[in-house]
């Protein structure tokens, strides 16, 4: 290995044979995402072992979710993975849907399937941001929070909260989308392109970012799929899946998108697939906005009012309506008992919600997969036999979320 | 009938006819769910705890299945619901090649609460059992490390079980709750810093 | 005690009548302070944060220090990894009972002076989650001066509760030899 050479040519060989050293990084450092806390056994400057340590964030959401209505239990969805709200909602509502059996609208589907992709160039905006400001670049993390904003602007206008959003609804949306916010979306696609090139014509060919990631972090395909690695991080090693093509939903299999693959497995790997799944993304949201753009006059929510609440105008006109409102907003909707699990593929990887009900309008139990939580298992395999240095460039590469990490 | 439903039919079949003839009765049940809407029913093999490891090794292996992913481990405490057999540990398989699911449901009682690792057969498997081990006591023999991986390791009791309350825990660790400064010598109290208008 | 004595005087700086005299003379844009006065102005404009992104309300302090707000505009873009170079604690997010010993512990580390604003509702008081595992508020383990409500608070109320923390500041008298 390239990183073991260095450090025999540096130290000499016989520098595996010095006493090992423990290092504690975290839970509060610069490069950890959050409150990660990982514990190095150092061999000189190359890493033995790693301890993975959690549980800092842990907000006990799943228990929450036994407490609350399904609608209530939406804004904690949000706080999740914090960087893509949107993924989340619609992983929880889709869940419900599908224990319910609903078909949401058309217009639905698209406007969904474009707030995940935007949400997507969000959660992997900041991960380019961060990632290399770890790396010193600080002029990408400028950039990249320039076009976040932007999108947290277009998230506003359509939710009213820059990324806790609580947008989706079972059976629909808030609100449904209007033509001023189309020319917004428009218009941060049209310019968002440029800036993409840009960056990765600072990256892709510098010396500098290169050498901190290239041959850094290898994991094979057969270790990826047996830690369960999912996202970027198994497209990274060469493993052609993605949920959104080979078990679509949404309006997925209906567009023209391709899956974005690298086979080398490491860091550079996993940053080539992100950045390729940023032009993917930005490619179905011009194909979702065109066909939105068309479809103004359909519904945006389904009509059973037993699941979704009614519009406020005729609330206040008709007595079954607002006996509905009244009954959502008291009771909550029941979802009949039985068992379910949905998967979507969110910008970490699966995210999956497992429901019991009991046939109340509170879940029985909640289980929530997240792909943080299952991709940090990567971190052990992937930083043996590497420079301490390197830890940094594979938690970057990983892109925990500890929001989603801890639950 | 739409080719995912086929493709549902095909599998449930397959499972029924494999995973009976193997191992017999430690199969319990083969549940197909959702009769409302059939294009998002999804299959539940129920299965006893005692054959769990060899019954999922064959699910990993048999070319028929592959289920070489797994997708999520977890436990359903079922004490509000008055089962008999109180948790449920729950495997979400999926196969990568042949892209379908299929989720393991195994009975695990309150005084025995003790089920075989798989850790050997999904790496995956190492801290989500971890973390249900952590939320929900349930010991799984042969995993290598098996420690609280969410909450402190000196916490008590396990949290995603019925019986433990949502909130109102006494923070015990803290006996400076109340008083930050409680105990400390008096040079190390940060300023307490009120309004003076002596400028 | 004054930095410069400046009488009125109606003589224009650097002609014949003001070199004549005795009197040492500071040009009319000179500003008269305490030396106190200008501690506190540089002190108050020059706080560096420690970094204490804890959950969903980092992501909004680092847009608060990022292209788009700028925090540096009032001196305080300058994100400290280490406490003991740090003048302010940011709590950003939730605080769980199994962090609560670590914020402590780098609230111990920082040096005098040190403020802290509890960013978001999570950290002012517990917020939504009202659980087992969270702290419920960051002033349970370390005195809080500045809360800043939201969840998560705008970049433009953490400009304000820093702008606040300022204000505070401007009243507190700095003692040259404490």
């Amino acid at each position: 290995m390239a990183t073991k050479r260095v450090v025999e040519q540096t130290f000499g060989v016989g520098a595996a044979g010095m006493e090992s050293m423990t290092i504690n990084m975290g839970p509060q450092h610069p490069s950890t995402h959050g409150v990660l806390r990982v514990i190095l056994e150092l061999d000189g400057e190359v890493v033995t072992d790693t301890k993975t340590i959690l549980g800092y964030l842990h907000r006990a959401k799943e228990k929450h979710a036994e407490f609350k209505t399904y609608h209530q239990f939406i804004p904690y969805t949000d706080r999740m993975d914090y960087l893509s709200p949107m993924s989340n909602n619609t992983a929880f509502v889709m869940t419900c849907e599908k224990a319910l059996g609903i078909e949401i609208t058309p217009r639905c589907k698209y406007l969904r399937t474009l707030l995940c992709e935007l949400a997507r160039i969000s959660g992997h905006l900041l991960w380019l941001g961060t990632g290399a400001l770890e790396l010193g670049a600080m002029t990408i993390f400028m950039w990249a929070f320039k076009q976040r904003e932007k999108l947290y602007d277009i998230f506003e206008y359509i939710s009213g909260a820059r990324f806790t959003v609580s947008y989706m609804r079972v059976g629909g949306v808030m609100r449904g989308d209007y033509p001023a916010w189309h020319d917004r979306v428009r218009e941060f696609l049209d310019g968002y392109m440029a800036v993409q090139e840009e960056i990765e014509f600072m990256l892709n060919e510098n010396e500098l970012f290169l050498g901190r990631v290239r041959d850094i972090g290898i994991i094979s395909a057969q270790d990826a799929i047996d830690l369960g690695l999912s996202g970027p991080c198994l497209r990274g090693s060469g493993v052609n899946w993605d949920i959104r093509r080979d078990m679509p939903y949404l309006a997925y299999d209906e567009l023209d998108w391709e899956v974005a693959v690298e086979t080398k497995g490491d860091c550079l790997a996993r940053y080539f697939v992100r950045m390729k799944e940023m032009r993917e993304a930005w490619k179905i949201a011009c194909q979702c906005l065109d066909r939105l753009e068309k479809m103004q006059d359909e519904p945006v929510n389904i009509s059973n009012n037993k699941v979704i609440f009614p519009p406020k105008e005729n609330v206040k006109k008709s007595m079954e309506d607002l006996i509905h409102h009244f009954l959502l907003a008291s009771e909550g909707l029941k979802i009949p008992a039985g068992e379910v699990y949905h998967a979507i593929e969110a910008p970490k990887g699966e995210l999956g919600f497992y429901l019991v009900s009991d046939g109340g309008s509170k879940s029985y139990r909640l289980g929530i997969r997240s792909p943080s939580f299952t991709n940090l298992q990567g971190l052990h395999p992937m930083s043996k036999g590497m420079l301490l240095a390197d830890i940094v460039a594979i938690i970057a590469s990983l892109d925990p979320v500890m929001g989603e990490v801890d639950r | 009938m739409s080719i995912y439903t086929e493709k549902m039919e095909k599998l449930h079949q397959l499972l029924t006819n494999k995973l009976r003839e193997k191992f017999g009765d430690a199969i319990s049940d083969i549940l197909v769910h959702n009769d409302k809407n059939p294009e998002m029913s999804e299959i539940t093999v129920v299965m006893d705890r005692s054959v769990v490891t060899e019954a999922l090794t064959f699910l990993r292996d048999d070319p028929s299945f592959q289920f070489n992913f797994l997708s999520y481990l977890t436990a359903v405490d079922y004490l509000a619901m008055g089962r008999d057999v109180r948790f449920d540990v729950v495997y979400h398989l999926l196969s990568l090649t042949k892209a379908h699911r299929i989720r393991v449901r195994v009975p695990v009682p309150e005084d025995d609460p003790t089920i075989n690792s798989v850790v050997g057969i999904w790496g995956t498997a190492d801290f989500h059992e971890r973390e249900t081990y952590d939320m929900f006591g349930l010991i799984f023999q042969g995993h290598p490390d098996l420690r609280r991986i969410l909450m402190p390791d000196d916490w008590e009791g396990h949290p995603l079980r019925k019986d433990f309350p949502l909130g109102g825990v006494k923070s015990f660790y803290f006996k400076r709750a109340t008083n930050p400064h409680a105990g400390e010598p008096p040079n190390l109290v940060p300023r307490i810093r009120v309004q003076q208008s002596d400028i | 005690m004054e930095l410069i004595a400046a009488p009125p005087t109606t003589a224009k700086p650097g002609t014949q009548e003001a070199t004549g005299s005795l009197t040492i003379q500071a040009p009319e844009n000179a500003l008269t302070k305490t030396l106190s006065e200008a501690l506190s102005y540089c002190r108050r404009n020059s706080i560096w944060p420690v970094m204490m992104g804890l959950s969903c309300c980092a992501i909004e302090m680092m847009g608060t220090a990022s292209s788009r707000y700028d925090m540096s505009r009032f001196g305080a873009e300058v994100f400290r990894p280490s406490p003991r170079q740090a003048d302010l604690m940011i709590v950003a997010g939730t605080v769980t009972k199994k962090m609560a010993p670590v914020v402590r512990r780098i609230y111990d580390q920082m040096t005098e002076p040190k403020w802290v604003i509890a960013m978001g509702a999570c950290s002012s008081c517990g917020g939504m989650y009202n659980v087992y595992s969270v702290l419920q508020g960051v002033d349970e383990v370390v005195p809080v001066d500045i809360y800043v409500p939201g969840c998560p608070p705008r970049p433009e109320a953490l400009i304000y509760g820093i702008m606040q923390l300022q204000k505070k500041l401007r009243q507190e008298p700095v003692h040259l030899f404490d």
